[in-house]
């Protein structure tokens, strides 16, 4: 499977999904430039963490009007998996592809630590591998964390069952210690913690490549 | 801000034949300064080692380079922003964070890791402590905010309290990068007739005289410097790292060199004085941020994430084009030129015109005056140390102290974990990165100890190579190079320069030693606030290789195995128990000497614990550092699992669970006879202390009980700590 990870200038977590994808999984992995208009030949997109253009606005802000958003909301229409991690949950967020916003971490400092994680549903194409309840360790490095949404935005998700991972140990005052989300049609998922990061063994755990692996199994059925 | 002094003066006139305009004699005393000449060091600094086959690129250049085998090198150093973090914290910090980076990057390398040497005035100081707390706050807030947007992890360093530095924090940064022998850069303006061209951020008159403020006492007037502190955007530098690193890829690129201290001035005429050609640009091209910059404020403005580079005549589209991708400025502002001169124009008019090597290279050389004691104000001899009554509550008190607890608050605000190379982060021994492309890895040790220094610099500085070394050996790792960052008072006065001399010749009588030759470093002077010094502190960073596995961290892993100590109970005396975190933290005294260092035996201790670590034989491994044993234990029990403990011992029991002799280091494992072989074979000690078991630690001597604790409880007191000393303004 080929996934594109997209690299914007202040991108820095670009390099760390790349590599899960191509060293620890063996798949394809593919750059994609901010400016590009289209995603080449990628069956899935990771939008990877990082500080975009600075984010000295609102984090992702200022990505949402980059060209590539403009490829990835198209290729999110037509059914495409679209991954953002931490930054990149925050750019979906900020551009509509997402519900809520992320706000500054409850204790407004940032803060970087293993999590453990609850995969809520396996009903996505991010979590299809694992199994409903599975607890994950996987690491957050964010300050602007706090997923926060009204509550019938909350009520809303969960009733359709889109809160994909909830933290046990909620670091940032995430609002129904929501970690994750993924759209209305299931095909773009955002989280703050960093799977990528615990994908290869000799860093602790290797949890979050059930999150990649996920995504391999459903690209697999698809083009079956 | 520093004059010339009327001898520097004078040789100014000499060299330029003719009296200085305004702008040349800023030039001057920016270039001349303690911080840029090293005038007062340069001296002593000569009497380090700097040579082994690894070292490829010595003192010199923006950053050292040692080989790592298999065509890879890595690049690294330590530098402070001492004065800035007591004006400004959080931009001082940060500042300090983005110039040892741009060091790193400007020689083509990848910056992989930060670790930071920090030091405060206590948080609980009766008059200081709401400012120390401050400055914490705000100095560790810097670091997070530029290292974790740059996108490097910050995997190390120390956090020290004491009240010399109530007036006179102490940051120092320690980063590291990897390349590939043939990305290596430097700093020259080579080719006579190549473009010199202008990239990254924008020159306003932030920070200027920066280098000179960073070569003055404090006084009252400092605090109204805050203008002379500059302002730091990681994005920015995390554009010109990428920039920079594709620029070179081109092979358009000649050299390079970072605007750091002393910014545009200091750049052109050290790369010209390095390639012995002459530099001559035009400060009319040079991108501004603000209108009305005169000449003079061009050339010493300090703004950040600006680089400087020459490329070949004909190629310049090639760098521009990668420029442009990044969104930066990039402007040819001059050529360079045949004849040895850094020539300033402004619209054409030349405005300043200096020979290169004799500005960058020929500073004043000072033999400043140092044949008297160091300056101590501890006594030697030891007073009389009173029974403890609870040596229990003696060791949680040690534990819950700034020096000791664990610092998790700090650095759970640095991203540690970015890169996906960090085999072993904060809180370690060592601190472990991997080279992906090599299959080794890289561990480092940043640490220094002003209050051994300040009982014997000499024996301080031994004691702090011999740490770091120990350290490394602490989880396996081969130590190899060695950088060091040293933070002294006014060298101008003899019992301080002594000091400097004394600790530099003591790093290098270890350094040959342990065979970790200096590949560069900092110093900085004049660390005084009101006429008081700081302690004398050197601070070293030492790099080491191992090969990538999972590493050895400190808790013990499992019930039932044998906890031994490598290298024995070691010894003291009441002289020498007078620098320990005892003394400190429960005694509130100090006096006598540091803990006794034999360097051979500490060698062969370092020898074993890397052998029993290569055989897979250590299920943990912990140095035995500040703190002394009972500490030591403690912290192993990190993860649940406790220990019990006999000592065989006639020290009395402070000094047997507390004092800091060195050469020791405390392992776990299932199979005591095969370390205790190892021992053998390289002549040291290895004792049986006990056994690990669940739940509690406990600590006797024959039939007597000295520590009994639930792990947790400990765990507890050493893990909140620092939140609480902190919590009288992070409540609010």
């Amino acid at each position: 499977m080929r996934f594109g990870v997209v690299v914007f200038p202040g991108s820095n977590c670009d390099h760390d999904a790349w590599y899960a994808v191509s060293h620890n999984l063996g798949h394809q992995a593919e750059f994609i430039w901010h400016d590009s208009i289209s995603l080449g030949k990628a069956d899935a997109v990771i939008l990877p963490g990082g500080f975009s253009y600075g984010d000295y606005l609102r984090c992702g802000a200022i990505a949402k009007f980059s060209p590539v958003m403009a490829a990835i909301k198209q290729f999110a229409q037509d059914g495409g998996l679209v991954l953002g991690i931490c930054n990149g949950f925050q750019i979906l967020v900020e551009s509509g592809l997402l519900p809520g916003a992320l706000l500054r971490n409850r204790q407004l400092r940032f803060v970087c630590r293993s999590v453990t994680l609850r995969v809520e549903t396996t009903h996505t194409p991010f979590t299809s591998a694992a199994t409903e309840g599975q607890l994950i360790k996987v690491p957050v490095a964010h300050g602007e964390g706090c997923y926060f949404a009204d509550q019938r935005t909350l009520d809303a998700l969960e009733a359709e069952d889109r809160v994909v991972m909830r933290y046990l140990d909620n670091p940032n005052g995430s609002l129904r210690d929501i970690a994750g989300i993924c759209s209305e049609g299931r095909n773009v998922m955002g989280m703050m913690p960093h799977p990528e990061r615990a994908a290869d063994p000799l860093l602790g755990s290797t949890d979050g490549r059930i999150v990649l692996e996920s995504m391999v199994r459903s690209l697999v059925a698809t083009h079956a | 801000m520093s004059d010339l002094a009327p001898s520097e003066l004078e040789k100014v006139r000499k060299i330029l034949g003719r009296e200085p305009n305004q702008t040349e004699t800023g030039i001057f005393t920016v270039m001349w300064s303690e911080h840029c000449s090293y005038k007062s060091s340069r001296l002593h600094l000569k009497k380090l080692p700097t040579r082994s086959d690894r070292v490829l690129v010595g003192p010199g250049e923006n950053a050292g380079i040692i080989d790592i085998g298999q065509g890879y090198a890595i690049a690294f150093k330590i530098e402070s922003h001492n004065h800035p973090s007591f004006i400004e914290p959080f931009q001082g910090a940060a500042t300090g964070v983005g110039g040892i980076l741009r060091d790193i990057f400007t020689m083509g390398a990848r910056p992989i890791a930060v670790l930071d040497a920090i030091r405060f005035g206590p948080l609980d100081d009766p008059e200081c402590g709401d400012r120390n707390r401050r400055i914490l706050e705000g100095v560790v807030e810097g670091i997070s905010h530029y290292g974790n947007c740059f996108g490097v992890p910050t995997i190390g360093g120390e956090t020290v309290f004491e009240r010399c530095y109530n007036g006179n924090p102490l940051v120092n940064v320690f980063a590291l990068g990897v390349f590939r022998h043939d990305e290596i850069f430097f700093g020259r303006a080579s080719g006579i007739g190549n473009p010199v061209i202008y990239v990254g951020a924008k020159t306003g008159r932030d920070g200027i005289h920066g280098a000179s403020m960073a070569s003055a006492e404090f006084t009252e007037e400092s605090k109204q410097k805050r203008p002379n502190v500059q302002v730091g955007d990681p994005f920015m530098e995390k554009l010109l790292l990428e920039a920079c690193i594709e620029a070179m890829h081109t092979g358009a690129v000649v050299g390079i060199q970072d605007m750091g201290a002393a910014g545009l001035t200091c750049s052109t005429c050290e790369m010209g004085s390095r390639a012995e050609t002459g530099v001559e640009i035009d400060l009319a091209r040079v991108p501004q941020r603000e209108s009305g910059m005169t000449p003079y404020e061009i050339m010493l403005s300090e703004s950040q994430e600006r680089m400087l580079l020459v490329a070949e005549k004909g190629r310049e589209e090639e760098v521009f084009a990668v420029f442009r991708k990044w969104g930066l400025d990039a402007v040819t502002i001059g050529e360079v030129t045949g004849d040895g001169k850094l020539r300033v124009k402004d619209h054409g008019v030349v405005v300043a015109e200096i020979p290169n090597r004799e500005l960058a290279d020929e500073a004043p050389l000072y033999d400043r005056p140092h044949g008297v004691e160091p300056y101590r104000r501890a006594p030697i001899e030891a007073p009389a140390i009173p029974r403890s009554r609870d040596v229990n509550s003696d060791l949680l008190e040690l534990l819950a102290s700034g020096d000791l607890c664990s610092k998790r608050w700090i650095w759970q605000q640095y991203d540690q974990s970015v890169r996906t190379n960090t085999l072993q982060g904060p809180g370690g021994d060592a601190a472990i990165v991997r080279i992906k492309e090599t299959g080794t890895s890289v561990a480092m040790s940043v640490d220094g100890n002003g209050r051994y220094c300040s009982l014997s610099p000499r024996e301080g500085a031994r004691l702090l190579v011999a740490e770091c070394c120990r350290n490394l050996s602490a989880v396996g790792a081969m130590p190899v190079a060695a950088t060091n960052n040293l933070n002294f008072g006014n060298p101008e006065r003899p019992e301080i320069m002594a000091q400097l001399v004394e600790a530099i010749e003591g790093i290098a009588e270890a350094c040959k030693h342990f065979e970790t030759p200096i590949t560069g470093g900092n110093v900085s002077l004049y660390n005084e606030t009101l006429g008081e010094a700081i302690w004398p502190t050197p601070v070293m960073g030492i790099v080491g290789l191992l090969k990538t596995a999972p590493p050895v961290t400190i808790p013990f892993k499992g019930e039932g195995r044998a906890v031994m100590l490598l290298g024995g109970l070691g010894t003291v005396d009441e002289t020498r128990f007078g620098g320990t975190q005892y003394a400190k933290v429960v005694l509130n005294k100090m006096w006598g000497l540091p803990p006794a260092l034999d360097m051979d035996y500490e060698k062969r201790v370092h020898a074993a614990i890397r052998e029993a670590i290569a055989q897979g034989l250590a299920e943990s491994s912990h140095d035995v550092g500040d703190g002394g044993l009972a500490v030591a234990l403690s912290e192993s029990c990190a993860d649940g699992i406790g220990a019990s403990i006999s000592l065989d011992t006639s020290l009395r029991p402070e000094f047997a669970l507390f004092h800091e002799g060195p050469s020791r280091i405390l392992v776990s494992t299932s199979r005591p006879e095969a370390i205790e072989k190892i021992a053998r074979e390289n002549n040291v000690e290895c004792l049986r202390l006990g056994v690990t078991m669940k739940e509690r630690l406990q600590i006797g001597h024959n039939s007597d009980t000295w520590i009994d604790s639930r792990v947790e409880r400990l765990r507890e007191v050493w893990e909140n700590a620092l939140e609480n000393l902190l919590s009288p303004i992070s409540v609010g």
